[in-house]
């Protein structure tokens, strides 16, 4: 087990590496730094400065290192276009971010679990039927639409919650629903097809035999096998969430870590970049592996083998 | 969808009440008999039908120039709400254009964009699932680590990235979404792969002195179509929500090409006093995906034997 967890653990640093360098790499030579903190319309003696005050003339590989270096120590640089530490600008966003993430995944969940087992339980009934009707048209609405079309239903004609902004907890219920619900089409179906292998197997016709019953049956019983793809498409779920808020936030006008991203691109604002891409990796491969190690716990096979 | 199912047997062969006897039926001639009887399938081939032919026929089925700026007649509503005018059915944009020629051009982009960026990781996916599937070892680890960074990183920041760097164009668009839409066929061709590699008749074409190449070609591809078949037609979908969400964003197809996202957000500015602008291409959006859904959904049902119900 501990081997297993070692190995998934330096495969994660592996990957994030690998994805950090690679985002360096872009930036590095596809865009000028020098000329991105001087401004658009600054004198080439001024560009060529602040090359080489700031070590832009070093050879890319030195620099990556460089910054990596000091990014392990907690350093992230300073950001060339707001002039700040990108330590402090994650800090101040992280925190929408974060609870848009959870709460779109309770949105997810509270959705997806209860409509996909009420599927499972009655295969072609008409609950079954909407259920998939549902993850069918869910797939095929665009998130940013979804969003917009609620702003106007909710600005106009229901001016019950705050559209725009991040200020207090009512404004996170429209953007935390329209996050939440692109995953409920993933969520719900692997919810059925599980819980349906699972109660056509043997233990639980045994289970049935001896009395068990309803809620108890399905809950104890069966969810718990059916809970091990679901738990890993949570994970999944979530870290795209934390790191796919992009569009939620900017249609909210939110400003969490996702806004923050798009700001950065569009400034070729490069090591605040670098480091949400790196933060965002290792975020998901972290969610990840723990995904696998809570179904190691839920499933003795995977443990012991 | 379940009912046209149930009717049909596990074997692949029509219930014979359909059609007389089944005997000596292909399987290609099964799967069309069981297409006949999909709802799913039906519906949505025939809604992408109707919208490719607008695609096709754009400039002869659109009313006026799409990029044609008539500013009298801005901001005009359709026809339905009080104020419209005949000669603009879906009213006029803030530039006076007409609402419902951009629609139907907007067809076009949508549909060159999903079809050509699916295209590129179709051949990204399956070349690196046959090259991993088959030679195995090293390069099968290597293509590995490969998916897992791919997954790792929030592809709609990458994307955004690719774009911002290399330059906003439609080909750019369709080459970035492409290059980071692959793992699903290559995951479905590694395993198809790994399991056909075991079976007689790969046995017979190597003992016949076949190479690995022209086996992975002639003897794995035909097997594995259906399924690639299915992939392809969602990864169309999932690439025409992508462009759409890119260009509302600014970062896809530049203006003024008339991209239904990018109208969204044109039309966003005004979206409380002429909500019709964000409405229209947002509704054209999810049911041309929804279409290409149910199709996808439906060859599935019809040709992939072990996944049907």
């Amino acid at each position: 087990m501990s081997i297993y967890i070692l190995k998934r653990g330096l495969m994660a640093i592996l990957v994030a590496l690998t994805v950090s360098f690679g985002t360096f790499a872009l930036f590095h030579y596809a865009t000028d730094p020098a000329q991105t903190i001087a401004g658009e319309d600054a004198p080439q003696e001024m560009v060529d400065d602040i090359r080489e005050q700031y070590g832009f003339d070093r050879p890319a590989a030195v620099q990556y290192f460089d910054w990596l270096g000091s990014a392990l120590q907690g350093d992230f640089g300073e950001s060339y276009f707001w002039k700040q530490p990108v330590v402090d600008l994650i800090q101040e966003h992280a925190k929408v971010t974060v609870l848009l993430a959870l709460a779109a995944l309770a949105v997810t969940i509270l959705i997806a679990l209860p409509l996909g087992i009420s599927a499972a339980l009655k295969p072609n009934s008409w609950i079954d039927r909407f259920a998939l009707s549902t993850a069918v048209s869910a797939q095929a609405i665009p998130n940013f639409w979804l969003g917009l079309m609620l702003i106007i239903l909710f600005a106009v004609t229901f001016p019950i919650f705050p559209v725009s902004g991040d200020a207090t907890w009512q404004h996170f219920v429209l953007p935390s629903l329209v996050l939440g619900a692109s995953s409920v089409p993933a969520v719900m179906r692997l919810t059925r097809t599980g819980l349906l292998d699972v109660l056509s197997s043997d233990y639980i016709r045994t289970a049935k035999a001896k009395g068990f019953t309803g809620y108890r049956l399905i809950l104890q019983q069966a969810m718990r096998n059916a809970l091990l793809p679901i738990v890993s498409v949570l994970a999944v779920q979530l870290g795209h969430k934390l790191g796919g808020s992009v569009v939620t936030e900017s249609v909210f006008s939110m400003n969490g870590l996702g806004r923050l991203a798009v700001e950065s691109i569009f400034n070729s604002d490069i090591p605040t970049v670098q480091s949400l891409i790196l933060i965002f990796v290792l975020t998901f491969v972290l969610l990840t592996l723990a995904a696998d190690l809570i179904n190691a716990w839920l499933d003795p096979r995977i443990r012991m083998g | 969808m379940m009912t046209t199912n149930q009717a049909i047997s596990e074997s692949g062969q029509v219930d014979s009440e359909q059609e007389g006897t089944n005997l000596g039926l292909s399987p290609t001639m099964a799967a069309l008999k069981r297409a006949r009887s999909h709802y799913g399938l039906k519906i949505g081939l025939g809604i992408l039908l109707v919208m490719a032919i607008f695609a096709l026929f754009a400039p002869w089925l659109a009313p006026h120039d799409p990029y044609l700026q008539n500013l009298p007649m801005r901001m005009l509503p359709p026809v339905w709400v009080e104020g419209g005018q005949w000669e603009y059915l879906l009213g006029t944009d803030h530039l006076g254009r007409d609402y419902l020629s951009r629609l139907i051009y907007g067809a076009r982009i949508s549909m060159t964009i999903g079809i050509g960026a699916a295209s590129i990781g179709m051949v990204i996916g399956v070349t690196l699932g046959l090259i991993a599937g088959y030679f195995g070892g090293w390069l099968d680890q290597a293509v590995n680590f490969l998916v897992t960074c791919q997954l790792a990183v929030p592809s709609l920041l990458l994307i955004m990235a690719l774009v911002f760097v290399i330059g906003q164009s439609i080909t750019v668009v369709i080459f970035v979404i492409g290059a980071t839409h692959w793992v699903f066929y290559l995951v479905v061709t590694r395993s198809a792969t790994l399991r056909l590699r075991e079976l007689d008749f790969v046995a017979a074409a190597q003992a016949m002195g076949c190479s690995k190449f022209q086996i992975a070609v002639k003897e794995v591809l035909p097997n594995i179509a259906n399924q690639i078949m299915v992939i392809f037609t969602l990864e169309v979908a999932v690439a025409i929500l992508n462009e759409a969400t890119l260009s509302f964003l600014g970062l896809g197809i530049p203006s003024p090409i008339p991209s239904w996202g990018l109208m969204i957000a044109e039309g966003k500015q005004a979206m409380f006093f002429q909500p019709w602008l964000v409405i229209l291409p947002g509704i054209s959006l999810f049911v041309l995906v929804i279409a290409i859904n149910l199709l996808g959904d439906g060859v599935r049902d019809v040709t992939v034997t072990n996944r049907r119900n």
